[in-house]
């Protein structure tokens, strides 16, 4: 009995010794958000970590902060899955005041045109998606561009003649970015070819890093992706073949196989439409008004820009950034005719090029691409 | 050494105080950690805890994310009690979705709600069949029931992703892997509330928890299979003894836990999104073994449970957009309140006394 007593004694004493730990120091003075203030809310679909698809998100909100200082207050909220969450997240921070509010994947285009509805005074913003209406905007990255100038790097490069592509799923935006790597690689190199094998994930490192495995295996000595993890260029290091990083730069993770990384920067973009939303000239955007967004902005608007060119010798790094400058000022029309498909058929050509709405229609793999795309 | 005797159960009010006590050391573990990460001690409390009850839409909306874990926790509670452990409500929840999804979808044009009361029958159809495959299993080979459940999982999470991907893929959606949207007569309603308006996503499938619970709670303590249900489940012995079917008790718990699941993805998706996609649970049939424990495998138990879960889920979210209190540090709390429910489970059951190696 005595030790139940002292048993209980001390929970007690830890109890109250625990309140008084957690109630010591005053919290600090909250800043109070003057009217000048923009709130500005993102929703994120993971946490940002360290690589990848929503860390280049996360590093365009800090551009905007840096950007704005004290003129914007920005909340986030990550880990909102693509269902009823979404929903309920992006309502509560219409609810909570914010001024315009950015959705970042695809998968939230129906709950915030949704919640756009409901909400009119307030802008939304959603990245990557095809559904807008008056206080609805669509923002979206050629990302296609940089995979044209991979392509040409590859092509310098390779000595067995054979890339390895890691896709996420079959889609158009995928298909496109196939087809870019296989213009860029066969401008300077007609015999060599592209494999894909498709991780049917976005963020999966051990798929990935399989996916990479069989790659080498049968003799690739380049890789490409286009899915989110750094295991593929982690695997490239370990066995002496080259990649590029995807979304953001992945050299801290394959020192020596990184030739380049594509980086999704949404910074420019995001600070862009806040200023025309404190300017009241926000629209919902300058593009045509088909599918992809209608502001799909790539090299030229430096929405999608590429990290330094490493591990390659000069002349390759002088053809890239000829490449890199060549899609910059259009010069180099990355779809334009003669286009054929790898099965002979003509797709476009000569003095033709396909437009963006052809793009997102892809569905078929051109010259330089072995096999079919799965259906 | 530590011994454990079992004790005799003489007070049931420990059944409710146990879980009360989980949750408050839960919360004062919380304070701790806001407060050794530097963030205000109460406010912060206030975000995960209190904010989600402080408008009616904000109650709202717990109510339309537990729903679909308060009704997959009652099916739990059969599999549960009868110490059959079903893993796999989340494969259940999916196929039982994907069955039903597919079935409406067959009616494009359909506005006859008719087709709703259809779906329910064949998204318990659905569910209850990928619940029965471990039945089976365990009953003709006497293969594990958990690893058979949990492995059907990832069986039917490629199944809808290859089925959106493929078969029931909308051609107007630019590649993307999305089903054409239910007919109307498939659409569950938000619930309309004259003069207020709709508060939050509050939904008429709601309801059925009310519905649910009582008759999950009526099955297992006023009807013979209940009461054989719960024998096996704590007596095995005995419930060989009194010659009770071992194998159909198995079946029929599996195939109903499986059954609830389905139901639950059909009144989700039904109610909130409207098409099939590849993701259509979120963890709702992992999250909802905890609920089911948490609501110590009572159906009026397993409503609070989902409601306090919900409640954390949507209180992290506040937690985020206000503090900004990141959703791993929040995220620690469904992980802390498991540990403590489980110790409290531990010491109501058993005497624990210490005793040195000798």
């Amino acid at each position: 009995m005595a030790n139940k007593k002292s048993l209980i004694i001390i929970i007690v004493l830890f109890l109250v010794a625990a309140i008084f730990f957690i109630m010591s120091q005053p919290k600090d003075g909250k800043k109070i958000a003057s009217d000048e203030t923009t709130k500005v809310g993102f929703v994120y679909l993971t946490t940002p970590g360290d690589h990848g698809w929503t860390y280049a998100h996360d590093l365009g909100k800090q551009m905007v902060e840096k950007h704005f200082g004290d003129k914007v207050k920005v909340s986030i909220v990550e880990n909102v899955a693509e269902g009823p969450d979404a929903t309920r997240v992006i309502r509560e921070l219409a609810v909570q005041g914010n001024d315009i509010i950015f959705t970042t994947s695809f998968g939230y285009m129906d709950p915030t045109l949704k919640v756009a509805n409901e909400f009119p005074d307030i802008k939304f913003e959603h990245m990557t998606g095809y559904k807008r209406t008056k206080n609805l905007a669509t923002g979206n990255i050629r990302f296609y561009e940089g995979r044209y100038v991979q392509g040409v790097v590859a092509g310098m490069m390779t000595k067995s003649n054979k890339i390895g592509y890691i896709g996420a799923y079959p889609i158009s935006e995928v298909i496109m970015g196939i087809n870019a790597f296989a213009q860029g690689l066969r401008s300077v190199n007609s015999d060599a070819k592209i494999s894909v094998i498709w991780a049917n994930t976005w963020y999966d490192p051990v798929k990935e890093a399989d996916a990479a495995k069989v790659h080498i295996a049968e003799g690739a000595d380049i890789l490409a992706q286009h899915t989110d993890s750094p295991a593929m260029l982690q695997i490239a290091e370990k066995n002496g073949a080259l990649g590029f990083g995807q979304s953001t730069d992945m050299e801290a993770f394959a020192q020596n196989a990184q030739l380049f990384a594509s980086i999704n920067n949404w910074g420019p973009y995001y600070i862009k439409k806040i200023e025309q939303l404190r300017n009241g000239t926000w629209n919902t955007g300058d593009g045509p008004d088909h599918w992809p967004g209608n502001t799909w902005g790539g090299l030229s608007t430096n929405m999608l820009v590429l990290s330094e060119f490493k591990n390659m010798p000069d002349d390759v790094a002088n053809k890239a950034s000829e490449a890199l400058e060549g899609v910059k000022n259009g010069s180099i029309k990355i779809f334009a005719g003669p286009l054929k498909k790898n099965t002979g058929e003509e797709v476009i050509p000569s003095g033709k090029e396909l437009d963006d709405g052809a793009l997102w229609g892809m569905n078929y793999y051109l010259e330089g691409v072995i096999g079919n795309v799965p259906n | 050494m530590f011994i454990f005797t079992p004790r005799q159960i003489e007070n049931n009010n420990w059944v409710i105080i146990s879980p009360l006590i989980s949750v408050i050391f839960t919360i004062i573990i919380g304070a701790f950690i806001f407060k050794i990460l530097n963030y205000p001690v109460l406010e912060s409390l206030y975000q995960v805890f209190v904010s989600p009850f402080s408008r009616p839409d904000r109650i709202a909306d717990i109510f339309v994310k537990a729903c679909p874990l308060i009704i997959i926790g009652i099916g739990l509670i059969f599999c549960f009690r009868a110490n059959i452990w079903n893993i796999g409500a989340e494969g259940q929840f999916i196929f039982g979705t994907l069955c039903a999804g597919s079935f409406a979808l067959l009616f494009p044009d359909n506005e006859n709600k008719f087709i709703l009361v259809l779906m329910f029958f064949v998204g318990f159809l659905g569910g209850a069949i990928w619940g029965s495959i471990p039945a089976i299993l365990k009953i003709k080979l006497n293969v594990n029931e958990i690893l058979v459940s949990l492995m059907l999982v990832y069986i039917a999470m490629l199944f809808i992703d290859y089925i959106v991907r493929g078969p029931l893929r909308d051609p107007m959606s630019f590649g993307f892997p999305l089903s054409k949207p239910y007919p109307d007569g498939a659409i569950i309603s938000k619930i309309h509330f004259p003069g207020i308006g709709f508060l939050g996503q509050l939904h008429y499938g709601i309801l059925s928890i009310f519905v649910l619970a009582p008759l999950a709670w009526f099955l297992i303590n006023r009807t013979l299979p209940g009461f054989q249900i719960k024998v096996f489940g704590s007596a095995p012995k005995a419930s060989n003894f009194a010659g009770f079917n071992k194998n159909k008790i198995t079946f029929v718990v599996l195939a109903l836990s499986g059954g609830m699941a389905g139901i639950a993805g059909v009144i989700e998706v039904s109610a909130n999104m409207g098409k099939l996609q590849p993701e259509v649970s979120f963890g709702y049939g992992f999250t909802a073994i905890i609920v089911a424990f948490l609501g110590r495998l009572n159906p009026y138990g397993v409503i609070f449970a989902g409601v306090i879960i919900a409640t954390a889920k949507l209180g992290a979210d506040n937690a985020q957009m206000i503090l900004g209190i990141p959703k791993v540090v929040t995220g620690i709390f469904e992980g802390v309140l498991l540990f403590f429910l489980l110790a409290g489970e531990t010491i109501q059951n058993y005497k624990i006394s210490f005793k040195r190696k000798t």
